[in-house]
């Protein structure tokens, strides 16, 4: 995989009056990768989302689109960008062969290439039925695919996509995710998302922003193991005393979930799993569940969001300069 | 031509929403009856007009007037058209597809512009054609006719170019339309208030009147000084257009 830069923001900020929506934000996408932009709710994911694709001014801060910058040549960083917003900018009295070919003509397709785009856009967005029918007719998960085609249309550089998997339903949301995947292969991806699972599927990086500001910023790999918590959860039939699981090797801390069901603390360094699973078997306890105990991502971002984990941000930092690097 | 794309598109969409039928077939039926009813009139006093030397003929009183009241219906008509043009995108959110493809915002107000333009022709064509008729009937004054058709379409560029000014303030459709009334309607009568105040002041405010430079198309006059007024109108309306579009960009 080329690790070519296509986006580089650099020290982005964009306010309303005294509202800070976006506040000096920096990253990168590289080629072939999917970046995933995490955070609640009017954290500023759309409003970076908007400042990127030209929709709104940046208020300061530099944007460059695959060499070009997004204010000094906006035509020529436009070309290389495929946005779809929150809403599906569609004219919904056309129809979906229609509309595709007003997105090539509006992104310059040359005029022998624009079947044949159409044709591809349609094909990977599974709309080669519904092409002759009004937008208007569509449910809202085709005309989010309608939505989708439109942004890769003219096979840009870098697509973004934010929330598009909002009111689909989960076969569909399969299908969308299968097609961001695919479409990392030979472009970068900007996703933007509450879903959590959604990041955790797709996501070769994640960003997380929150109040404006990026919190994390790192791969996906390392949330990962950042999600592993040192405590596993073990169901026995037969369970002995407290006590007795309090002695056993490397364990801190039991807690009783209830009659069959424990928490055991263990050191960080050391798994006790398969000493748990030896001596379970010589006492005859009865054992029926063993496994490691997970953050959910949903706790990371919480703790991230809320500010909880700011001893870890020099961490955090060493990771992405070796990234970076 | 990145211009004729957007305006083809504007134009499609109009013609692919009921109004814009409803609004040809309506303004040629009141056209029409008009019409008639100044051709009847023309007919009855037609054989007093014989013995009169150098009578005005079936242009001057027939068509002038027919025009005339075109204008008028036009300004009634021009808000419902133009009202939809930048506030229905911006309130069904399709104006990020625009503002992110690499066009220009003089691109897209100026398509638009031109799609709405080309609407304007089609319904000045279509009213045009009755007038037209009458020259299987007789002979016409073809000069006063083509003068009158080049006023009413310059009007209604004018028209148009606010009316597009207007939608691309708000994201309400009726108050766009209600505001372009608005403004037609006082530059319409912005004269009558000439005949009492100093002079100055009244011919400023005659200039002004966008009526006023219609008058001089509509007796044959062809003046450079209303193609310039009329001219001066649109790009000022365009250009404030633009800027507006764009500040929506910086600020909102």
């Amino acid at each position: 995989m080329e690790n070519k830069k296509l986006l580089s923001v650099k020290h982005l900020s964009r306010f309303y009056g005294h509202l800070a929506a976006v506040n000096n934000i920096s990253f990168h996408l590289n080629k072939g990768e999917v970046l995933g932009f995490l955070g609640p709710n009017g954290a500023g994911k759309s409003s970076t989302m908007q400042v990127i694709t030209g929709n709104l001014a940046p208020t300061s801060g530099q944007v460059n689109i695959c060499g070009f910058d997004l204010l000094d040549a906006a035509k020529e960083a436009k070309a290389n960008i495929g946005y779809l917003p929150e809403q599906p900018p569609l004219y919904r009295e056309f129809t979906v062969n229609e509309y595709l070919l007003f997105c090539t003509q509006l992104n310059r397709v040359e005029k022998s290439q624009q079947q044949a785009a159409i044709d591809r856009a349609k094909q990977r967005c599974g709309l080669t039925e519904v092409g002759t029918r009004l937008i208007n007719n569509l449910s809202k998960g085709y005309q989010q695919r309608v939505g989708i085609a439109q942004a890769i249309i003219h096979s840009p550089e870098i697509v973004i996509l934010d929330e598009p998997t909002v009111g689909l339903d989960p076969i569909q949301i399969k299908e969308i995710r299968a097609l961001i995947r695919e479409l990392a292969q030979d472009h970068g991806v900007i996703l933007s998302t509450h879903i959590l699972p959604e990041v955790q599927m797709t996501c070769d990086r994640v960003q997380i922003i929150n109040h404006g500001q990026l919190v994390y910023s790192d791969d996906i790999d390392h949330l990962h193991q950042r999600m592993r918590s040192n405590s596993i959860i073990l169901g026995l039939n037969n369970a002995p005393i407290e006590s007795e699981l309090q002695s056993l090797d490397n364990i801190d801390d039991v807690e009783v979930l209830s009659e069959t069901r424990f928490r055991l603390s263990h050191h960080a360094d050391h798994n006790p799993a398969e000493n748990i699973a030896e001596v379970a078997a010589d006492k005859k306890w009865g054992l029926y569940e063993l496994r490691p105990e997970q953050k959910t991502l949903e706790q990371v971002f919480v703790e991230l969001t809320s500010g909880e984990v700011i001893a870890d941000e020099a961490d955090a930092e060493e990771l992405n300069g070796a990234t970076a690097a | 031509m990145m211009i004729f794309t957007l305006a083809r598109r504007e134009l499609r969409s109009l013609f692919l929403s009921p109004l814009a039928w409803a609004i040809l077939a309506i303004v040629q039926f009141i056209m029409a009856y008009l019409f008639l009813s100044q051709l009847q009139e023309f007919i009855l006093i037609q054989p007093k007009l014989a013995t009169i030397e150098n009578a005005p003929g079936v242009t001057e009183l027939v068509i002038a007037p027919l025009y005339g009241s075109a204008a008028f219906i036009m300004m009634l008509v021009t808000p419902l058209l133009t009202m939809r043009l930048i506030s229905e995108e911006r309130r069904n959110q399709s104006l990020a597809l625009l503002l992110s493809a690499p066009v220009s915002m003089s691109e897209i107000i100026i398509g638009k512009y031109l799609g709405m333009l080309g609407f304007a022709v089609i319904m000045i064509f279509m009213m045009s054609l009755m007038p037209l008729s009458l020259f299987f009937a007789g002979t016409l004054d073809g000069g006063l006719l083509i003068t009158i058709v080049l006023g009413i379409t310059l009007l209604l560029a004018a028209f148009i170019s606010l009316g597009l000014y207007m939608s691309s303030l708000t994201a309400q459709p009726t108050i766009a339309a209600m505001s372009t009334f608005g403004m037609l309607l006082m530059l319409w009568i912005i004269d009558w208030a000439g005949g009492k105040a100093d002079a100055a002041a009244s011919g400023l405010l005659e200039y002004l009147s966008i009526l006023r430079h219609f008058e001089a198309f509509s007796i044959g006059v062809f003046n450079s000084s209303d193609v310039m007024y009329y001219l001066l109108f649109i790009a000022f309306f365009l250009i404030l257009s633009i800027r507006r579009l764009d500040g929506d960009r910086l600020q909102r």
